[in-house]
């Protein structure tokens, strides 16, 4: 490690590494970045924050290369650069490691590590030198990975710190860690930290893209706030609140939360007579035992439950896109059997699925394509949509659902996952269902267009839309819930009332089953 | 907004499944092992039914009669890992064997045909390397149009078959190399070398390594700032220098150029590719994989030809079963790796 004399330190602290000022970048259809700045010095780790759709992402990739930008001026090491690819801004001394894992499963993990950068010996690359600087690189991170395995076989969590490790071993003067922590748990995050710290105090300037505000706080020197492609603030961390932070992420969206409570807690529900859905002794083997379920009209369902407890598998069942082993299903006291979604669909149940990108998103058709596909499934293929009654319907929505940006025409991948999840809910809207089973909605999405979705959760169940709501967030599964069920080892646990439940209480219910099994 | 329970990702990731260590390989070779295996099992097999087809000999002739598809195959190898394809190969073999003869008939140096023909390969390689890369066009499209276009200048050079009666050429085609009491013709030499340096390439130099990345993941390999419009253009480049190559070899072997000659030989050259466990997706195969994959297929010729019952067609029948399998095999195992 090079030491370096007080002064020098200070010298080069006051120069900074990066200054990025008036940089906008747009795409079709999108103003992703309007004038934002961004300052990075030497020997500090700065947070760059923002709800999803802010802009983060955008800037990264506007100052590696990825992008080009259409104004401002990016001034490395003092000079204006423009870097038009990702090796020409990695040669400048940026490294970044990027949110998904970007890199080639196919390889060993010093291969991955050291892409590009072999170490050679008359031409051909040192194999047994790659691996021990590897090596070298993953202990010196404390990381035990063997480099000579291969990468795909590691959980993701592992391919992460492999990224990290691989921009570490560039001896980058700027690293990017954009949410490095997504997938990693509490101990590989403080394992992680070290790393950073050890970083920082060799002089590196770090920037931190993190949904998790505690670990922001924890690592940070600066943050950086973005909203909607703008720039609203630089503040130095130790003189700034956790509230303070959140108001200038997300602003009026605090007040909307509390109304929702309200109006949820306002909010009643007929349980007299016949259920819209009931479900009897439902269960499929290796997915869910025997759950038994009433859904009313106008009532909202939460689901609580692990990861695994089968609260997903229950909503597949519920939907027919798995079949039950045993168990029947009244819809308004009427047997029915739901074999397919199709059929599901017929019945007016409608279920958007976890997985936004792999079972909903069509990247490459416009917002209003994405919204009508359910409409025009349940039709059947011969009977197209007017385009007249296509043109109001999703203009209706995109104004509904506050759509960003309004234009029927942008393509879904050029939008945030937030505004993407409200096309998906959107699509299904369009058919009326009366049952609307909602699985992870709000996952990976900014704290506004959360929000915005459980306010229409509510206003929807309010108007006599039956929903069924499963959240890894409690809170949100408690602020909108009229019923709670509680699921753990994919069987229904507890059921009970909406009323005065607390976060802690649900989790005793989880807990108390696992005391009980002991 | 702190979330309470259990964060979104899945905990069958948490107890990380830490492979045991050293003993890592045999995942990825699988495919090859299987090739290899196949092999032998054929000789053998041919060894109990056919008199005389025990000999070393038997599998010295396959690669006398297929050098050129061992070139060929190579050259594929490198398009499909980065998880290409180029059906222009038989084309240009045609194309290769019609300029070298017409050339050495008007009279012109061995070593200048050679030298003409191999960079005549090499720069429609590139011309469809450049427009794959740079229009974004599909690989299968370009290159199914550098075959029409490639099959099309054979015509225009003769639509007669051309001899080849130069001395050089001549004395390469008759030329034996004695192994004992067995033999080999310069040719399988060629194809050896071809290989020997595809290999160390692949799996020594940071071209080779950089078109297996690509071929895991071209965006990824993209943003860890490596050459990809370099090697993805290379490799089309390296496709057609081999394909040159196999016409020269394919010239010597029939002594003559016709426009007619290879057709579809690309896709025996792709059979040969994923017979030998390449991954049409890119990212995963070896270049002896390819090699083993083209003798497999020459040895189910010399079953036909030591039976003398069985009609050519079963060559047709069996590789298609065999390539069937292996897509199947392929199909299992990458499903049980990610």
């Amino acid at each position: 490690m090079i030491q370096m004399t007080a002064e020098a330190a200070q010298a080069t602290r006051t120069q900074p590494v990066v200054e990025m000022s008036g940089v906008s970048v747009s795409f079709p259809g999108v103003k992703a970045l309007q004038s934002v700045g961004l300052t990075l010095r030497a020997g500090e780790v700065h947070a760059l924050m923002g709800e999803n759709g802010a802009g983060k992402s955008t800037l990264i990739k506007a100052l590696t290369g990825v992008y080009s930008i259409d104004e401002g001026t990016i001034i490395v090491g003092g000079e204006p650069r423009t870097f038009h690819s990702p090796a020409e801004s990695q040669a400048a001394g940026i490294s970044t490691v990027y949110q998904e894992v970007n890199l080639c499963t196919n390889l060993t993990v010093a291969e991955n590590m050291l892409l590009g950068r072999e170490p050679r010996s008359l031409g051909r690359i040192d194999t047994r030198a790659m691996n021990r600087r590897a090596g070298e690189t993953l202990a010196r991170l404390g990381l035990d990975i063997d480099p000579k395995s291969q990468l795909g076989r590691h959980p993701i969590a592992i391919q992460q710190l492999v990224a990290i490790a691989r921009a570490v071993d560039i001896d980058a003067e700027l690293l990017i860690l954009d949410e490095p922590t997504s997938s990693l748990d509490a101990d590989e995050v403080a394992k992680l930290f070290e790393v950073m710290r050890t970083l920082r105090a060799e002089g590196v300037a770090i920037v931190f893209v993190s949904h998790f505000l505690e670990q922001v706080f924890e690592i940070s020197d600066r943050m950086t706030v973005l909203r909607n492609g703008q720039f609203v603030g630089e503040y130095v961390t130790a003189e700034t609140t956790q509230l303070q932070l959140v108001q200038a992420m997300i602003g009026r969206e605090l007040e909307t939360l509390e109304k929702i409570e309200q109006e949820a807690d306002e909010h009643t529900v007929k349980t007299q007579g016949a259920p819209l859905i009931e479900v009897i002794d439902l269960g499929r083997k290796g997915s869910v035992e025997a759950v038994d379920l009433k859904v009313f009209e106008g009532e909202v369902i939460g689901i609580a439950g692990l990861l695994g407890s089968g609260r997903t598998e229950l909503a597949r069942l519920l939907f027919g896109a798995d079949t039950p082993d045993h168990g029947d299903m009244r819809m308004r006291s009427k047997v029915t059997k739901l074999r397919t979604p199709r059929q599901a669909i017929d019945h007016k149940i409608a279920f958007s699925s976890e997985n936004r990108r792999s079972e909903g998103v069509i990247e490459d058709l416009s917002i209003a394509d994405n919204m009508v596909l359910a409409m025009q499934a349940s039709r059947g293929w011969l009977r197209p949509i007017p385009a007249r009654t296509k043109d109001r319907l999703v203009k209706k929505y995109i104004e509904a659902l506050d759509i960003r940006p309004a234009n029927p025409n942008a393509l879904m991948r050029n939008l945030s996952g937030g505004n993407q999840q409200k096309v998906l809910l959107a699509r299904w809207l369009i058919t009326e269902p009366e049952l609307l089973i909602l699985d992870e909605p709000t996952r990976g999405i900014d704290i506004g267009a959360k929000a915005q979705i459980q306010q229409l959760v509510a206003n929807l169940a309010k108007d006599g839309m039956s929903v069924v709501f499963i959240s890894a967030e409690l809170e949100e599964v408690l602020r909108l819930s009229d019923r709670l069920v509680v699921m753990r080892d994919r069987r229904k646990i507890d059921e009970r009332a909406n009323q005065d439940v607390t976060v802690s209480d649900v989790l005793e219910i989880i807990a108390g089953e696992v005391r009980n099994d002991a | 907004m702190t979330t309470v329970i259990a964060p979104p990702e899945s905990p069958a990731n948490s107890p990380a499944p830490r492979p045991s260590r050293g003993f890592t390989f045999p995942a990825r070779f699988l495919p090859v092992i299987a090739t290899v295996v196949l092999f032998f099992a054929m000789f053998g097999a041919g060894s109990i039914r056919y008199e005389g087809f025990s000999s070393p000999q038997t599998i010295l002739s396959v690669l006398v009669d297929n050098s050129f598809l061992i070139v060929l195959a190579v050259g594929m190898t490198f398009v499909i890992l980065t998880g290409g394809i180029d059906l222009s190969v038989g084309s240009v073999v045609a194309l290769s064997a019609m300029i070298a003869a017409s050339a050495l008939r008007s009279g012109w140096s061995a070593p200048l045909v050679v030298v003409a023909v191999l960079l005549t390969g090499s720069v429609l390689g590139l011309l469809m390397g450049l427009v794959i890369h740079y229009f974004e066009i599909q690989p299968f499209i370009v290159t199914l149009a550098g075959m029409f276009l490639a099959r099309g200048l054979c015509y225009v050079i003769s639509v007669d078959s051309i001899p080849i009666k130069n001395e050089t050429f001549t004395s390469f085609a008759s030329g034996t190399i004695e192994i004992g009491d067995y033999f080999i013709t310069p040719s399988v030499i060629v194809a050896l070398v071809v290989l020997v340096i595809a290999a160390i390439v692949l799996h020594m130099t940071r071209f080779g390594r950089t078109v297996y990345a690509v071929g895991g993941s071209e965006q990824s390999a993209l943003l860890m700032g490596l050459a990809v419009a370099r090697t993805k253009i290379g490799v089309y480049v390296i496709s057609g220098f081999c394909s040159a190559l196999a016409g020269l070899l394919y010239a010597i072997y029939t002594l003559s150029g016709y426009s007619l000659t290879a057709v579809g030989m690309e896709l025996d050259a792709i059979a040969a590719v994923v017979i030998g466990g390449t991954l049409l997706t890119g990212g995963s195969g070896f270049v002896l994989g390819s090699a083993v994959g083209v003798l497999v297929l020459g040895l189910i010729q010399s079953f036909i030809s030591f039976d003398g019952t069985l009609s050519s067609w079963w060559t047709k029948i069996t590789i298609g079963v065999l390539l069937l399998v292996f897509v199947l095999i392929q199909r299992l195992f990458t499903r049980r790796t990610v």
